[in-house]
């Protein structure tokens, strides 16, 4: 509660008619809540009223996919081309990482180039990480690509991998595109918000139909369906670098004389890059979350070894191949960001080098490839990994869950059932039995309260549009949800958090960590849990929660250490001690970053709730998973809207609280 | 042009020549057999029955001279892939989980029924053997109210928890219950993994459980248990309340065991009508797909060995489904 102690900075006076408004707004529920036994339409929204939004959202798509043109051609068959166009690259890769490329001679016989050796790779990516970093880097993706072939990933990483080569650059070239034109024209930045917005927080089964009706089936539409959910944080990041442009390197490239296009590409982004190098980096960890879903719909390799995996309840192989997806994860990463610091060497001294030492890291790894692919026709171990050397470690994770299902189960069982009947099943009934107007009064009041009427009006109307759609009740169940899971993720993430804050060395396991949480997908860690938990809502919430850790640690770590150094300063001369320090100081004025941290975890938690379904929840993600079965577009698409606009509403009033308070405490 | 136009004369010449040698050697594939050299795509799910279905019909299509590709889709939403065409055949479409789906598929003329595999799908409430010793009244429906306290859990309490399959399934578990007066609380798992999962936990604990199991799957190769005996479905028990126990309701019955069916995309019966036709001959007993899914799941061997060891035994079979004219 200390914590809070910040709010006592404000007047009292401002206090007054709050409390007052807060108290009117709670008698206003109550009152709706009792109405609600008498008049049946307060508590249920009643089915009749529903807006048939849905089968017009169908139709519009039947339309779409039948009949509409463009006069040369049909809206289809340009869709069609877009994914034909996308395939080229992807083949490509696939042909030279993955497949090789089989090539008729005659009628029976036929010949077959093979793909890359796998040590031929290995080495190129190793000598590209020490080029571009250093020897640490060099060592760790090194041990990324090896774990790959040691535990017999190798083809599937490399089918992955492909649909990874070819989406992330598509997303970041587009998502940079559109970012450049939100910096040069305020009207189209507006415009995209909003949808930048629903691209994220829209689950991406809702969208999934759609994009296989327009793209077909198969590795293609995985990768468009990557591409969306990818791009937005692209987007963003590319116009807010652009304006994070200090006013002097603008001057100074005004000066010299540049054309608009120069001034773009010669002096915006290059002074951009760190930060545009954020946005790839979620692009890349973006890509990489989407592989199990993309593999739902065809597109192969390790989320399709996981799934399988998982059905046969191997957690052993399954495991193996989601930590395969994450180790991918973290060298492209690390990969990416090394790329991004490099000092580049100027330009006046690459004249004088020869053409083999400017292009060392190409040509060294141009070299090992070739080495090792002509090696490899004499060897047929460096062909493909030998299978008497993979290392299996399968029965061993089968035997530790086994093991702690058959010893450890009635603790477990002692602390779910009391969580279930103390807090889960109290705070579901309350939720769902709130009166819809009654919950629409109260966001109005607490947005108006934050941040001006405008806020008020847009958090009521999109919590009408849920209760109008139909939803009301399964989005209170995904609030419950995601509102217990929430609070359990800030109640673990905060004190590691603060943790990390404190020591470097913590800071780097915790970094760790996050990442691993991150990128490990998360149907892995599913199955064992429903195994100690059974199915339900408090396995769905194990999940959840543990997905969404990740943000809180991250954003207290990040705004703890951004405490500016003076105020500690001035804190210790004036004889704070070191609990004081942290809880009177450094809390308070990271608060509204920790308060970011919330919001990321909330994100989180709904982008997750999809994925719970798998396990058998009865919510708004149970929804948009029913409508991909049937390939119901509208049923999902407007779930799915459901499903941002929960995400809409916690995002505006938590952003206008921490934008509001960092005024309050001058941050700004 | 002349030594272009003589040198497609020649290859025109080539092509029939082989045909014709094609026709000598192989007397039972008729003469345009593969009718198109595109790749049929087969799609596969993530089941091992399923797996070993279609890479035995794939076998049985290369060896009649048919390229063919298989493609993972998921189950259900494979169905806009098959209608578009991008997808063009599905092995195991079941009537107990697939037919709403099929149905509606069916209904907009771009796929066609390609008939039964020969498979019987069983599905019903499963317990496991251990748990007869408590409840020695199983496998009668009847017993099921004095156990159920034993299988409740706290968010049932006092009902007994029943673990049904995903919603999308369907299965009228919440009908029965009502229709049969049984003190129990259907929960639906949200996949066949998850179900699957709680099972196998249950089972090592020797925890009292009951769910949704169905077969050709491993779980019933795997653990020792019975079906629940609720009175035989009759398709008068679905439609007509007065039928069975409760004359007030319908549904007072077990599931219906349904047929597995496969499914094609429309086009294809023009393209590659012998491939069609082969698929429609396709037909494999319980038996042979339980022991083949047994070999993968739980001795842990390859796909491709245990199909072409199937292969190599029962040649008769798979050459009686290869149309002869």
């Amino acid at each position: 509660m200390t914590a809070l102690t910040g709010v006592e900075t404000r007047p009292a006076v401002v206090r007054r008619p709050t409390v007052l408004l807060w108290a009117l707004t709670l008698a206003v529920l109550l009152a709706l809540w009792f109405a609600g036994a008498r008049m049946e339409w307060l508590a249920h929204y009643p089915d009749e009223w529903v807006l048939p939004l849905r089968d017009w959202v169908s139709e519009a798509m039947e339309w779409l996919v039948k009949e509409a043109t463009f006069g040369l051609f049909t809206f289809k068959e340009f869709t069609r081309g877009i994914a034909w166009l996308l395939n080229v690259p992807l083949q490509a890769c696939l042909v030279l990482l993955a497949h090789g490329l089989e090539v008729p001679l005659g009628e029976e016989s036929s010949i077959l180039i093979p793909p890359l050796s796998w040590l031929g790779v290995l080495g190129g990516v190793t000598w590209l990480a020490w080029r571009v970093g250093s020897r640490g880097l060099a060592i760790l993706v090194g041990t990324c690509f090896a774990y790959l072939a040691v535990f017999g990933q190798w083809n599937s990483a490399m089918v992955t991998l492909s649909s990874i080569l070819v989406a992330v650059p598509v997303g970041i070239v587009c998502g940079g595109l559109l970012g450049i034109l939100g910096y040069r024209s305020h009207a189209f930045e507006r415009a995209i918000t909003p949808v930048l917005d629903l691209m994220q927080t829209v689950p991406v089964f809702a969208y999934l139909v759609p994009v296989l009706f327009l793209f077909g089936f198969g590795p293609v539409s995985a990768m468009i369906a990557t591409i969306i959910y990818a791009m937005p944080p692209m987007v963003r990041m590319t116009m807010l670098a652009l304006r994070g442009v200090s006013a002097e390197v603008l001057e100074f490239g005004r000066m010299a004389g540049c054309s608009e296009r120069q001034m773009l590409w010669k002096v915006l982004l290059p002074s951009a890059r760190h930060s545009l190098m954020v946005g790839v980096n979620q692009v890349i960890m973006l890509s990489l979350n989407m592989v199990i879903i993309a593999s739902m719909i065809g597109a192969g390799g390790l989320g399709h070894d996981v799934l399988t995996s998982l059905r046969r309840l191997a957690i052993g192989d399954g495991l193996e191949a989601g930590v395969a997806i994450t180790v991918l994860a973290i060298s492209l990463d690390r990969l990416s960001q090394a790329v991004a610091n490099r000092g580049a060497t100027p330009v006046h001294l690459q004249t004088e080098q020869g053409f083999a030492d400017r292009h060392t890291t190409l040509l060294g790894i141009a070299g090992i490839l070739l080495g090792t692919y002509v090696l490899a026709f004499f060897i047929p171990a460096l062909r493909s990994y030998p299978d008497q050397l993979v290392i299996d470690t399968g029965p061993l994770f089968e035997n530790l869950v086994a093991w702690v299902n058959v010893h450890l189960y009635i603790y477990l069982d002692a602390v779910k059932s009391w969580l279930l009947i103390n807090l889960l099943i109290p705070f579901k009934r309350l939720l769902i039995d709130a009166p819809w107007p009654g919950v629409a009064v109260v966001l109005a009041m607490a947005g108006w309260r934050i941040g001006g009427w405008r806020l008020g009006a847009l958090v009521a109307s999109l919590a009408i549009f849920i209760a109008v759609t139909g939803n009301w009740e399964k989005a209170m169940v995904s609030a419950y949800l995601c509102g217990i899971s929430v609070v359990l993720a800030m109640a673990i993430g905060l004190p590691i958090g603060i943790l990390a804050a404190g020591s470097e060395r913590f800071h780097r396991i915790a970094q760790n960590i996050a990442d691993t949480l991150q990128t490990l997908p998360s149907f892995v860690y599913l199955i064992p849990v429903v195994m100690l938990f059974q199915v339900g809502d408090f396995s769905a919430m194990v999940a959840i929660t543990a997905y969404a850790v990740a943000p809180a640690i991250r954003y207290t770590d990040h705004g703890l250490r951004g405490v500016p150094g003076e105020v500690i300063e001035a804190a210790k001369m004036s004889g704070c001690r070191r609990g004081q320090l942290l809880w009177k100081v450094k809390v308070p004025l990271a608060m509204p970053e920790i308060m970011l941290g919330v919001n990321q975890t909330i994100m989180m938690a709904l982008s997750m709730l999809v994925i719970t379904a798998l396990v058998g929840t009865r919510d708004l993600g149970q929804e948009v998973y029913i409508a991909l079965t049937r390939a119901d577009t509208g049923l999902g698409l407007v779930a799915g809207v459901c499903v941002a606009f929960l995400a809409i509403i916690a995002d505006r009033l938590i952003g206008a609280w921490a934008a509001r308070r960092k005024r309050e405490l001058g941050l700004d | 042009m002349a030594p272009a136009f003589g040198k497609l004369a020649g290859r025109t010449a080539l092509i029939a020549g082989m045909m014709a040698a094609a026709l000598s050697t192989a007397p039972a594939h008729a003469a345009d057999v593969p009718e198109s050299d595109d790749p049929i795509k087969m799609t596969i799910h993530d089941w091992t029955g399923q797996a070993l279905t279609t890479h035995i019909m794939g076998s049985v299509l290369e060896d009649m001279g048919y390229n063919v590709e298989y493609v993972q889709a998921d189950y259900l939403a494979q169905f806009a892939g098959l209608e578009s065409g991008d997808l063009h055949v599905a092995m195991e479409i079941w009537e107990t989980t697939g037919k709403d789906a099929l149905t509606a598929s069916l209904k907009t003329g771009d796929t066609v029924d390609l008939g039964e595999t020969g498979m019987k799908a069983i599905e019903e409430w499963w317990y496991p053997k251990y748990v007869k010793e408590e409840c020695p009244g199983l496998p009668d429906w009847e017993a099921l109210n004095d156990c159920a306290e034993l299988f409740a859990s706290p968010e049932t309490h006092p009902k007994g928890r029943y673990l049904g399959g995903p919603v999308t399934w369907g299965g009228k578990d919440e009908e029965r219950v009502e229709a049969l007066g049984l003190d129990f609380e259907v929960v639906h798992a949200g996949t066949d993994a998850a179900l699957f999962a709680e099972i196998q936990s249950a089972y090592q604990r020797r925890q009292p459980i009951l769910a949704w199991v169905y077969t050709p799957h491993w779980a019933p190769i795997k653990f020792e248990g019975e079906w629940v005996e609720f009175p035989r479905y009759s398709k008068e028990c679905y439609e007509d309340p007065s039928w069975g126990p409760n004359p007030d309701k319908t549904v007072d019955c077990g599931k219906p065991r349904g047929w597995i069916k496969a499914v094609g995309w429309a086009g294809g019966e023009e393209k590659w009508p012998a491939a069609y036709e082969a698929i429609r001959n396709f037909n494999i007993t319980n038996q042979d797909m339980g022991e083949m899914i047994g070999k993968v799941d739980l001795d842990g061997m390859p796909i491709s060995v245990v199909v072409d060891e199937w292969m190599e035994n029962n040649r008769d079979t798979w050459q009686s489904w290869i149309p002869k004219n």
